[in-house]
């Protein structure tokens, strides 16, 4: 008995050393240089939103409370309809636009205004949370990212005037152009899609 | 303070670095100073050294915006091909683009940080001091602005192609950083962030960020420039520029797409202008004679240009002398580094007669640079809707230069 276990012993030992360096391997860090950050300065950094919303922090926020955020924050770039001022159109206005002046990239005129385009809600919020207003970037507190994208949201006829817009509600919102993008595949030696011989 | 002297740090924080060089020189070409540098002091050019007054090639801003703009922000600003030598672009003289425009930040190496975290099995913040502890690469590989369209109003081949250059870089594989972090299993992406007014950020395949990726410090033998992104960078070989994060400060592994920042603007419905939009084809211009350039009479030259492929090395550049009815072997003139622009030639007598020159490139994948008809009919569009549209996706197509019977070189696209 004894020996028969200590035979299966032998037997599995070098399956157990491979096992256990191969999780060496793979869990132990080689150099060990960097320090761990704390939750706390994760969390201040880790800004780009997922379509899931899961990095969304807590707030909610209205059109209502955003028209008024709009005016002080960013009518004077946007225009104070949304559209004509020397930043991107952000609200579809009925009549054609007389805007012929540069476009900043992405150039966004009539009918193609964020609200409109973008697949995802999570999208806008992001992209007002870290990049507007225009030299006063990463000073919107949550609330105020929230009312903005509700305001841009509703303006563009894709909520209603009325809806509290927040983290679970956020990704929710059934976007218009939700699948109006590709996303290719990528593998290392991949050829082009295009036809490669001329 | 000398007023003519430009304060670097001034200009970092106005963002109107380029538009600053550009006015000093051509001020100084203006007027042909007999002082070498009245700008600079001895002791300043024993420190650091500056090309002859003689040599005058500049960057300039892309024709459709100015840089600064309304905002006073740096948007895209095109390289001179047209006298580059070799395969590596000066630093100075790198393209620069930005997303939006941005401003350049004035960044402190020792205060700055890298973070890693997500789906890892150990969060990691390293400093600059840190990350030069790693194990280093240095790889020559091209950095290309999907907006690098050549278009028929486009007068010289800095405006068509001005958009892409090639550098040494030096720095720390991407999947070295990863590996110490530990991706966890269901991992799929990367987000890469910098540390910009905007915070800049896109997002990567994970296979990608484990196969070739670099987390450079380095340029072409010293730091980076700010203007790509001192202190620290990615270089993501072959991708389209934006990918290439400058001023990098965070990297999160994630399990999906995020749409973040950078890539909302990059976004495609249609799935094969798409498949064209992530990585370079086979691509590959004459810089000389080209758009704008002078042949002073018949007689023995050089054709000279560059080739380039996201796909890897560049394996074949023919060169056509009659439009592209004949087309012959051009010499590989130099090393050919996968994913870096490679420098061809030809020689060629000019009778005096006119003609059009045109170059092609053929990759290691077998894939060949395209036609602007050739991709007309991929596309489904009709011959001539170029001459007011963009080429859909990344534009690789075949440039040709049309040197008049008076020795004038124009672009021939239409």
């Amino acid at each position: 008995m004894e020996a028969s276990t200590m035979r299966l012993f032998k037997l599995l030992l070098p399956v157990a050393i491979v096992g256990l360096s191969h999780a060496g391997w793979a869990q132990s860090p080689t150099y060990g240089l960097g320090r761990t950050p704390s939750a706390e300065e994760i969390r201040a950094w880790d800004i780009a939103i997922s379509p899931s919303g899961k990095e969304l922090p807590p707030g909610s926020g209205t059109a209502k409370e955003g028209a008024q955020l709009y005016a002080q924050k960013c009518a004077a770039c946007h225009g104070a309809n949304g559209s004509g001022g020397k930043a991107p159109t952000l609200i579809r206005s009925k009549s054609p636009s007389t805007n012929s002046g540069p476009c900043l990239a992405p150039c966004v005129r009539e009918g193609n205004v964020m609200a409109t385009h973008s697949p995802y809600a999570t999208t806008i919020w992001d992209y007002i949370n870290r990049g507007m207003p225009f030299l006063q970037e990463g000073t919107l507190k949550p609330n105020e990212v929230y009312a903005l994208t509700a305001f841009l949201l509703y303006k563009n006829d894709v909520i209603r005037e009325d809806d509290v817009i927040d983290a679970p509600s956020l990704p929710q919102i059934k976007m218009p152009n939700r699948d109006g993008y590709a996303l290719p595949e990528w593998k290392h030696g991949m050829p082009r899609a295009f036809p490669s011989k001329p | 303070m000398d007023s003519k002297k430009p304060s670097r740090r001034r200009f970092l924080k106005s963002g109107a670095a380029v538009a600053g060089l550009a006015a000093v020189q051509s001020a100084s070409g203006q007027t042909a100073t007999p002082e070498a540098h009245p700008a600079k002091s001895l002791q300043d050019l024993i420190a650091y050294g500056e090309r002859s007054r003689f040599v005058s090639s500049i960057r300039v801003p892309v024709v459709e915006r100015p840089s600064p703009d309304a905002f006073g922000l740096t948007f895209h600003v095109l390289s001179p091909l047209q006298d580059s030598a070799g395969i590596i672009t000066p630093s100075s003289l790198h393209f620069v683009g930005t997303h939006r425009g941005s401003i350049v930040p004035d960044i402190d190496p020792k205060e700055h940080r890298l973070m890693i975290h997500g789906m890892v099995d150990r969060p990691l913040e390293f400093t600059m001091e840190e990350l030069r502890r790693f194990p280093s690469v240095s790889r020559i590989h091209f950095i290309e602005c999907l907006g690098n369209h050549s278009k028929p109003e486009y007068k010289t081949v800095q405006e068509t192609h001005g958009l892409t250059s090639c550098s040494e870089w030096t720095g720390v594989p991407l999947s070295v950083l990863l590996k110490e972090v530990g991706v966890q299993k269901g991992a799929a992406w990367v987000v890469a962030e910098g540390s910009e007014e905007v915070k800049g950020a896109g997002s990567i395949r994970l296979a990608k960020a484990m196969d070739d990726v670099l987390v450079a410090y380095g340029q072409n033998g010293e730091a980076l420039r700010p203007q790509q992104g001192f202190p620290l960078r990615l270089v993501v070989p072959g991708f389209e520029g934006i990918y290439n994060t400058k001023w990098l400060r965070r990297i999160k592994v994630v399990d999906r797409y995020y749409m973040t920042y950078n890539d909302y603007g990059h976004i495609s419905n249609d799935p094969k202008v798409a498949a064209l939009t992530f990585r370079w084809g086979p691509k590959s211009v004459i810089t000389f004679p080209s758009g704008g350039q002078q042949l002073p009479s018949p007689g023995f030259y050089q054709i000279t240009g560059l080739a380039w492929s996201g796909g890897g090395a560049v394996r074949r550049v023919e060169v056509s002398t009659d439009g592209g009815l004949t087309w012959k072997d051009a010499e590989i003139r130099g090393a050919v580094h996968p994913m870096a622009h490679t420098r061809f030639g030809m020689s060629w007598e000019w009778k005096g007669q006119e003609c059009v020159l045109q170059s092609r490139c053929t990759d290691e994948l077998g894939d060949v640079q395209p036609t602007r008809a050739q991709v007309a009919k991929f596309f489904n569009v009709a011959p001539d809707y170029y001459k007011t549209h963009g080429v859909q996706g990344s534009d690789n197509t075949i440039q040709p230069w049309r040197v008049a019977s008076d020795g004038s070189v124009h672009n021939a696209i239409v």
